[in-house]
């Protein structure tokens, strides 16, 4: 099989790599990349466990080839915490317990930074459907719902 | 499997007759899981996404224009559009979740066939046409023609859509959208009803269009309830007529989401509060949106 170039800026670096064009672009981020924290839950769209930002729009990249990612921006879970300090996102999950076996997390981390970048002061129901394309089977939603909230609140005042 | 970006439409037309298994797409959101379910690979996929025109979403004095590829969040984030298409603007933001919508297009959802598809009962409702691209020509056709059955549509397969167009939203006429799943969000709909409603001088209903969505092969239209609106006020009289034809109208398939009595039902009432909600968006649009 022949193998694309993609040229990319991931997490604020350029980065090469090759890929086939029937990868996804999750394939390609974790084998190829190494970039591991995006995860296949389905591969299929429905669950969220992949989702990265692409040219600043919350995506599964299991529904993304690899080679459409030639150009494009893209920001992984990785990519959240600022020189070795925690997004508040990260940090309200963390003290909220807002995970537990934590397949889910770096997907509903990615989803939550989209949701409150678009709406930096959701209502509980905006947050329940700006993160309906997320699933976990571990926490009931209750606390990822507060940490998001918890998060807000943190990142208003910033 | 090859994938390819043309920059061009004609590019496009010529990348999908170059084999008999070539497929364009958008969003992929549909194509993916299909490919991972078993269904065969195509040899060539055309992404339509870096050509300007397929991604595009203006309006003129006439008409709006949107790329048969511009990703659905676009029609819900654009404030003029959603306020002069409030059910076009719902209806699209009803597929799948927000990491779906950064994917996924109008026609995406249109040529993927589904007769559950929550954007098709809403371009039907408001006359939108698709301009078809194809190695003889351009041509415009009504959405309404391009469904011809379940995961059948009558594009030939090297023709593919560029962009649909939407006439602008005439004064004291509005349109609305509802569906029914058994979950609150991220499911396929049971039922789906676009209505659209325009209103004469004296209030009485001078255009009136009832589309249904999943309960039948394709999305249809609902002559009786539309006979029964024009001339009326929507009255509680007129709505049990709107209901009734609505369910008639139905031809459901029962399966686990929806038996085909409650199918029939829930068309019913959701044509009711649709043609409602349309009638009294358009007592609201007095000309000067």
């Amino acid at each position: 099989m022949t193998r694309t170039h993609i040229t990319t800026v991931i997490n604020g670096d350029e980065v090469d790599f090759l890929a086939e064009d029937s990868t996804s672009l999750l394939d390609a981020l974790r084998d190829e990349v190494g970039l591991t924290g995006a995860k296949e839950g389905c591969g299929t769209g429905d669950c969220g466990a992949c989702s990265v930002l692409m040219d600043d729009r919350v995506t599964c990249s299991c529904l993304v080839f690899a080679p459409e990612a030639d150009g494009a921006t893209i920001l992984t879970v990785e990519g959240l915490a600022d020189s070795g300090e925690l997004h508040p996102l990260q940090q309200c999950f963390l003290e909220g317990a807002a995970l537990q076996c934590g397949i889910c997390t770096p997907g509903f981390l990615i989803a939550a930074k989209a949701l409150l970048e678009k709406n930096p002061d959701p209502t509980e129901t905006e947050i329940r459907y700006g993160l309906a394309g997320n699933l976990c089977r571990c926490t009931g939603y209750d606390k990822i719902v507060r940490a998001v909230q918890e998060a807000a609140i943190q990142m208003r005042e910033q | 499997m090859k994938y390819a970006a043309p920059s061009s439409v004609e590019e496009a037309t010529t990348l999908l007759s170059s084999s008999p298994s070539a497929q364009v797409f958008a969003g992929a959101t549909d194509l993916v899981p299909q490919i991972r379910g078993g269904y065969p690979t195509p040899d060539v996929l055309v992404d339509l996404k870096k050509i300007d025109q397929l991604v595009s979403l203006a309006n003129d004095a006439d008409k709006w224009t949107v790329g048969a590829a511009t990703p659905t969040v676009r029609l819900t984030e654009d404030q003029a559009f959603s306020q002069e298409f409030p059910g076009l603007s719902e209806a699209a933001g009803l597929i799948g979740s927000d990491q779906i919508q950064s994917r996924s297009s109008l026609g995406g959802n249109l040529c993927n066939g589904s007769p559950a598809a929550d954007s098709v009962p809403a371009m039907v409702v408001n006359g939108v046409r698709a301009l078809v691209a194809g190695p003889k020509g351009s041509r415009v056709i009504d959405v309404a023609d391009v469904v011809t059955g379940p995961g059948e549509i009558s594009l030939a397969s090297d023709e593919f859509i560029v962009e649909f167009e939407i006439d602008r939203m005439p004064t004291r006429t509005a349109d609305a959208y509802l569906r029914m799943i058994p979950r609150t969000e991220m499911d396929i709909a049971v039922v789906g009803v676009g209505a659209r409603i325009g209103l004469s001088d004296d209030g009485t209903i001078a255009e009136a269009l009832v589309v249904l969505g999943a309960v039948a092969p394709t999305a249809v239209r609902v002559n009786g309830a539309e006979d029964a609106l024009i001339g009326s006020t929507a009255d509680d009289d007129t709505l049990a007529v709107v209901a009734a034809a609505a369910s008639e109208a139905c031809n459901p398939i029962d399966d686990k989401r929806g038996t085909i009595a409650y199918r029939e039902q829930v068309a019913g009432v959701l044509a009711k509060r649709a043609v409602r909600i349309a009638m009294e968006r358009a007592e609201q649009r007095n000309g000067d949106v």
